[in-house]
């Protein structure tokens, strides 16, 4: 297998990044340390480059029919310049993957997957492409910067004449950037901490990278790995693919129905439907450990007198809380929040409280 | 990427430094590095005996967690009760301030020790 590399490989190198080989890309997962990253973002404003991710348009006069059949949020609630998160059923109560749907126009729309399901994803919806919807695959071309934080719009401000920090969240413009035109800025991200994903041409990527440093110079902007972006994401509770979510969960189990709409056709929708109404046997919940100890993916969850009830999905130790934390299914009588869980770390089990999501509240 | 001369190290990347009857163990830059900020050092063995080559704690970093393996065979005395407050000092001082057992040798297990050269090669330094 040959590896792809972002269009910055060589900037990220000379930044001193740390290189892992992710979902078959060559991507940064740390430039100094994860918790200072972390903070850089969770207090000012920091840039992952994340062009590993893949963007496929769709267009035509039924492109909506194709993207309403293989997801499970209502597209047809989106307008132009709106971004929504959804997820592909894979027909037998599983996710094929998450990902963002952008509204173009009304009959051009671009999707955002994850990396290591992009050519998955493209053989599962041209299965079901009956209405001759063009399709463009244009993950090769496009790189993606995430500049998240509370100083992002501060930072970028200088870039473009579209009012950034008046931007609602999940909306998009197509517009000029850093002299260029077509690039689109979105208010979205994977942080919880606010600010832009920006997709920019690679033939233009590493002009726009140097000017979001040069702009943000002033807000001490840095560059951030991927090793931060999964703590800044568990932190809020957001669901990694591959982790939290696959070709065995369910969208309701796994706490998505807010994007599981039932007032229209899709994949999986009785089965779906049946489970949100009698409910699920497990479900995925964030748990904050009550003494020293980090969970990780695969450690089994017990309750008081040792019985397994449900196994680990993510887990960290919380640069925000000082803390552990995760994610992971149990059976449903023990996902309420305050319920005591042990978690089995090597020949310990150690106690962990079933809590709310999000772990990190701002402020 | 630092490789103190004076040191031995195993191809797990910890090091050894006899200091009389008794030797200091660590992990190596390169191992620091690799595994990232580092939030504790778990060990429960103090006061055992321990074979070269067996997990004697663990370290946890942010992102993941990795046994610690005994360089030699020996008797682990004491562990670095100074990363407990200050775990960061493995990251930042891993040579010095970041040690984080001492043993008692018992004299075997020698032989699979290398020398700064040699990990320096085996980690492409």
């Amino acid at each position: 297998m040959s590896l792809k590399r972002a269009a910055l490989f060589d900037t990220h190198q000379k930044l001193g990044a740390k290189i892992v080989t992710f979902a078959g890309y060559e991507m940064p997962l740390r430039y100094t340390s994860d918790i200072e990253e972390h903070q850089t973002v969770r207090k000012g404003v920091g840039v992952f480059d994340v062009s590993h991710m893949g963007e496929f348009v769709l267009t035509g006069p039924h492109a909506l029919d194709l993207i309403q059949y293989v997801t499970t949020n209502d597209a047809a609630s989106l307008y132009d310049g709106k971004v929504q998160y959804s997820c592909l059923p894979n027909g037998k109560g599983g996710i094929v993957d998450d990902l963002l749907v952008y509204r173009i126009n009304k009959e051009s729309y671009m999707l955002v997957v994850n990396a290591s399901n992009i050519d998955k994803d493209w053989a599962w919806i041209s299965s079901y492409n009956k209405w001759g919807v063009q399709m463009e695959n244009i993950s090769d071309d496009v790189s993606l910067f995430a500049v998240q934080g509370p100083q992002a719009a501060a930072a970028l401000q200088s870039l473009t004449s579209v009012d950034l920090h008046n931007m609602e969240y999940y909306t998009f413009k197509r517009t000029k950037f850093a002299g260029v035109d077509n690039i689109i800025i979105s208010a979205t991200g994977y942080t919880g901490s606010g600010g832009f994903e920006i997709y920019v041409p690679n033939s233009h990527a590493l002009h726009v990278w140097r000017h979001i440093f040069e702009a943000g110079k002033t807000y001490d902007i840095k560059p951030v790995g991927l090793a931060a972006r999964d703590t800044l994401r568990l932190e809020m509770g957001f669901c990694l693919y591959g982790n939290d979510i696959d070709d065995t969960t369910s969208p309701i189990e796994a706490g998505l129905s807010w994007i599981t709409k039932f007032n229209k056709d899709f994949i999986d929708k009785p089965l779906l439907e049946k489970q949100k109404n009698e409910g699920t046997a497990r479900k995925l919940v964030g748990f904050q450990m009550l003494e020293r100890g980090i969970p990780r993916a695969h450690y089994t969850l017990h309750n008081q007198a040792g019985e397994i009830v449900g196994e680990v999905t993510s887990g960290t130790q919380s640069p925000s809380l000082g803390v552990g934390i995760g994610l992971g299914y149990v059976q449903t009588s023990y996902s309420k929040a305050g319920t005591t869980v042990f978690v089995a770390v090597r020949d310990k089990k150690i106690p962990a409280q079933i809590v709310k999501l999000p772990f990190y509240k701002k402020g | 990427m630092n490789i103190p001369q004076d040191l031995h190290y195993t191809k797990d990347h910890e090091w050894i430094r006899y200091e009389g009857d008794i030797a200091v163990v660590g992990i190596t830059d390169f191992a620091q590095g690799e595994l990232g900020d580092i939030v504790y050092v778990d060990v429960n063995t103090v006061g055992s005996e321990v074979k070269a080559g067996d997990v004697f704690g663990t370290v946890e970093a942010v992102k993941t967690t990795s046994d610690l393996f005994m360089p030699v065979d020996g008797e682990v005395l004491e562990v670095n009760e100074s990363l407990n407050s200050n775990p960061e000092q493995v990251n930042n001082d891993p040579y010095g301030n970041g040690w984080i057992v001492k043993i008692r040798p018992t004299g075997g297990g020698k032989e699979n020790l290398i020398d700064a050269a040699a990990y320096g090669a085996l980690v492409g330094a």
